[in-house]
């Protein structure tokens, strides 16, 4: 029974998720969106709390047993609790009763998501920058003739995308555009096309109950 | 002869006559209504739209559609422009029936109304007829997919292509029991609902089983919570299916943190710190596949990537030593462990896409032969 019930439930839910875009009836439409909108958010919610739970188990027993690097972990509970104390009492703005500023100084939620963590997620981003660049030199290395078209079209593409490459020759660009346009284009639609057919593949594998690795606990 | 040259000349004029000429015409015509008005239940749709279709009337600036419902009179619904010959109106209520009538608009200010039509009903429709050929493409693969899941069946060996990712994983599992060091797995940084995740798992299933066989610790950080106790569970039930469960370790999947970036961040921190000698990135991942995959590269671990995320693929062909391309994350899982009827499920997608590949083909060939548009039987219409 343990092993059957997600089986039949993954199916009926399954076939209904398959379906969705074939039906377009109203009372489909309304069971499809209470599948995605409300059991999937309530389910989601139980999950954060797992999710949570270990997050504090771990990082707590890593200061309990001084692993390395263990004082960052006091780093993140105390921001966990702060963040979770000010957010839960004194709202998105600081409109509930926990006080969120002091003077002039402001400590709302939002206050400190678009203060600390929008600059923390933008100097994450920018490193990509340098990512780039030393990922660029190691694959644009002309080792054999493949690596050299690649190299050749990358260097075309990125001219044409500049005013100097339009100064060189007005056809850069054009030959820009036109890799970007046909051989690109035709080649994103070879993997979407693969893509389309995997994931059709995988769904009718696991409604088949052939594919059963999501089950966990060795079934 | 003369005659001839000058009806070559009068025709030459007539073509060469600009637009206006003719609508100089329509103008000084009399104002007509339009005909050959029509009314129906929109096809193919949720209910609650009426479709109404006429011929033109000759010189119309505009046409004003106008709706009664039971017990009303005539109201303006909307008013569109000249050329327009079709209108759905969205804002009926079904079953309930309504009469209508097209009004064109002059120039000049004039109005003549269609004849009414009258008793038209709205109602819900249970299958989308426009999909029609997209649902019997599925039906067919679904066909060959069982197809050879019965041949796998029956014990018929099945030769499956060679992909090297794939090959590679043993090969990277082994080196980090010979280091000494864990294997790391990334599932992506997708949700439970998307394909890439759940085929990601699916794999982590076998990749958890060689590192149970090979006495190796597995990290499985997660970004996802619902991700993260599915995980969690497959990791635990992978050790319980190669025979050691005590070598399950609670840890060995974990939640890190929502937000992507900062999941970069951390798994970046424990690829500098813990060195894993192999670094799996499977699943769906954005803008952070790169700082994952360079940051696993200058710690010289084996990396093996697969996304379905076209715009992230580059990334990985260039830091990872091993790339998996859209589909073949999808057939990773019965790659590794080698099931007959997952072999057999493998084997139907392969000749599936050599049948849609023959469509695209022969479709191709013969809308240029015909004009016709053969890519609309399996149009899904903005779908």
């Amino acid at each position: 029974m343990r092993d059957k019930l997600p089986l039949v439930l993954l199916i009926i839910l399954g076939v209904f998720g398959l379906t969705d875009r074939f039906l377009p009836h109203p009372v489909a439409e309304a069971f499809n969106s209470y599948l995605r909108d409300t059991l999937l958010r309530i389910i989601s919610a139980f999950a954060l709390i797992l999710g949570l739970g270990n997050l504090i188990l771990r990082h707590v027993n890593k200061i309990k047993h001084k692993e390395e690097h263990w004082p960052h972990s006091y780093v993140l509970l105390i921001s966990l609790i702060v963040a979770s104390v000010i957010g839960v009492f004194g709202g998105i703005s600081g409109e509930l009763w926990f006080p969120t500023s002091v003077g002039d100084f402001e400590f709302d939620i939002t206050t400190i998501y678009f203060n600390v963590l929008t600059p923390l997620g933008a100097s994450m981003f920018s490193l990509l920058a340098f990512f780039m660049a030393s990922a660029a030199y190691r694959s644009f290395r002309a080792r054999n003739w493949l690596a050299f078209l690649l190299l050749s079209s990358a260097f075309v593409v990125m001219l044409g995308q500049v005013p100097l490459g339009h100064a060189i020759s007005p056809a850069i660009p054009e030959i820009s555009q036109w890799i970007m346009e046909v051989p690109n284009t035709a080649a994103k639609r070879g993997i979407e096309l693969g893509i389309t057919l995997g994931v059709l593949a995988t769904l009718l594998k696991i409604l088949a109950g052939i594919e059963r690795s999501w089950l966990g606990s060795g079934r | 002869m003369k005659r001839t040259g000058l009806s070559c000349v009068l025709l030459l004029l007539w073509l060469l006559a600009p637009p206006g000429t003719a609508q100089v015409a329509g103008d000084t015509a009399a104002p007509a209504a339009p005909t050959e008005v029509k009314a129906k239940d929109t096809p193919f749709d949720g209910g609650g739209s009426i479709s109404i279709e006429w011929d033109a009337a000759p010189g119309a600036a505009e046409y004003r559609i106008e709706r009664a419902g039971p017990d009303e009179d005539f109201a303006e619904v909307e008013t569109i422009a000249g050329e327009a010959t079709h209108y759905a109106d969205g804002g009926v209520t079904d079953a309930v029936a309504y009469d209508y009538r097209v009004v064109a608009i002059f120039p000049s200010g004039a109005e003549v109304a269609s004849d009414p039509i009258t008793g038209i009903t709205s109602a819900p429709q249970w299958f989308e007829g426009n999909l029609f050929g997209v649902a019997l493409a599925i039906l067919i693969f679904t066909g060959v997919v069982v197809w050879y899941i019965r041949r796998a069946r029956s014990g018929e060996q099945l030769y499956v292509r060679r992909i090297a990712g794939l090959e590679a994983v043993e090969e990277a599992v082994g080196r980090s029991t010979e280091m000494g060091r864990p294997v790391l797995y990334v599932p992506g940084t997708g949700t439970m609902s998307e394909m890439g995740t759940i085929a990601s798992l699916n794999l982590l299933g076998e990749i958890a089983k060689k590192t149970a066989e090979f006495g190796t610790q597995i990290k499985v950080p997660n970004r996802d919570p619902v991700v993260y106790t599915v995980a969690r569970e497959i990791v635990k039930g992978a050790y319980t299916t190669a025979g050691r469960p005590d070598a399950y370790d609670p840890d060995s999947a974990f939640f890190v943190v929502e937000n992507s970036l900062a999941f970069a961040g951390a798994v970046g921190g424990i690829m500098v710190r813990e060195k894993p000698a192999c670094n799996f990135f499977m699943g769906p991942f954005h803008a952070e596949s790169l700082i994952l995959a360079e940051t696993g590269s200058t710690t010289g671990a084996i990396q093996i990537a697969g996304t379905d995320q076209i715009p992230q693929l580059p990334f990985f062909v260039v830091a990872c030593d091993y790339t998996l391309m859209g589909e073949e994350l999808y057939a990773a899982s019965a790659y590794i462990s080698r099931e007959p009827l997952m072999l057999g499920a493998l084997k139907g997608e392969d000749i599936g896409k050599v049948v849609f590949g023959l469509f695209l083909i022969i479709g191709t060939i013969l809308s240029l032969l015909t004009g016709w548009d053969f890519g609309r039987i399996l149009s899904t219409g903005g779908h």
